[in-house]
């Protein structure tokens, strides 16, 4: 077993409605940022583990992303390569 | 008849429902701790409102891993009816037992406010003693009640009449202006396909008194009580 380091990127599902990046680029757009088209507010999580590979590592956090982390219902998933520690 | 109200870690209107059902309703009601395997024999779970868990990571979506909850889902499972109000209804979708998600309000704001819903659906174990069309005067308090499913969900819980409460104005009318969070086609509470599991973000129970504002909630508790009594 090794420990390894996976980031995740947690983003509002497209096409829903997403009143908080909408305001952020609003706000952007005030300061002006006029060129800015579009801003989604999403969460940011490190998942630290252990796992025999990096295979391994990256399958566990997809899993945990379906179950717990992301809603699939409103949100979009991605995860980072996995990282030795 | 004994009403079970879960608490959780952050809920806020357990006491307000243990008033409902024992003051106003007369029925017994006990309090499932989040941390019991125990239902204590209840006939009826309330999921109450409140902040369970610090809304953290989402809302609702730590609660539904409350060792108490595989005893609610299973009482739900086995057609036992279960009332999720607020944070309630946001934990039952985390949990599947409800579709759908509940996501931040569109204008961002936290809404507390006496809201208009319009009973769509009277034939169900909550809303069998309202009228359909009827307009109920009922509170909200929340900042992540926008509803949302993909299309074909709600074109079939619309469908299957599934859909029971949707904002509205005093007048019965079904509009943007009417509705305080962006919840999709307005809806403001939903029943499971087997009708034994009610979400909805407005707060029955505390509108349960003249006193209060509004008595439009009693009926709603009276409903479940005709309806496993009978």
């Amino acid at each position: 077993m090794s420990k390894f380091r996976i980031a995740v990127h947690i983003t509002p599902r497209k096409g829903l409605l997403d009143p908080q990046g909408n305001a952020v680029r609003d706000a952007l757009r005030t300061l002006g940022f006029k060129a800015v088209k579009d801003v989604h507010v999403g969460r940011y999580i490190i998942v630290e583990t252990d796992a025999y590979d990096a295979i391994e590592a990256e399958e566990t956090v997809t899993d945990m992303c379906r179950k717990l982390l992301a809603n699939p219902v409103t949100e979009d998933f991605e995860i980072e390569s996995a990282v030795t520690t | 008849m004994r009403f079970g109200i879960v608490t959780f870690p952050g809920s806020n209107c357990d006491y307000d429902a243990y008033h409902a059902v024992t003051e106003i309703l007369g029925e017994e009601a006990v309090y499932l701790w989040h941390k019991d395997h125990d239902l204590q024999g209840s006939d009826v779970i309330i999921l109450p409102g409140g902040f369970s868990y610090g809304d953290y990571l989402r809302v609702g979506a730590i609660a539904r891993f409350s060792p108490i909850m595989q005893e609610v889902a299973a009482h739900a499972k086995a057609g036992g009816p279960v009332l999720g109000i607020c944070n309630g209804f946001q934990i039952a979708c985390e949990a599947g037992l409800l579709p759908g998600a509940l996501m931040r309000n569109s204008h961002l704001q936290f809404v507390s406010a006496d809201v208009r819903i319009r009973v769509e659906n009277s034939d169900t174990l909550f809303t069998n003693r309202y009228d359909r069309g009827e307009v109920l005067k009922i509170p909200v308090a929340h900042g992540d009640g926008r509803f949302v499913a993909t299309d074909e969900v709600l074109d079939r819980l619309e469908g299957e009449g599934q859909v029971i409460f949707r904002y509205a104005d005093a007048g019965g009318n079904i509009s943007a202006d009417a509705n305080p969070n962006g919840s999709e086609r307005n809806i403001a509470g939903i029943v499971n396909d087997a009708g034994n599991v009610l979400g909805m973000m407005p707060h029955p129970e505390r509108a349960c008194s003249p006193l209060l504002g509004s008595s439009d909630g009693v009926r709603l508790l009276e409903s479940i009580l005709s309806r496993v009594t009978a």
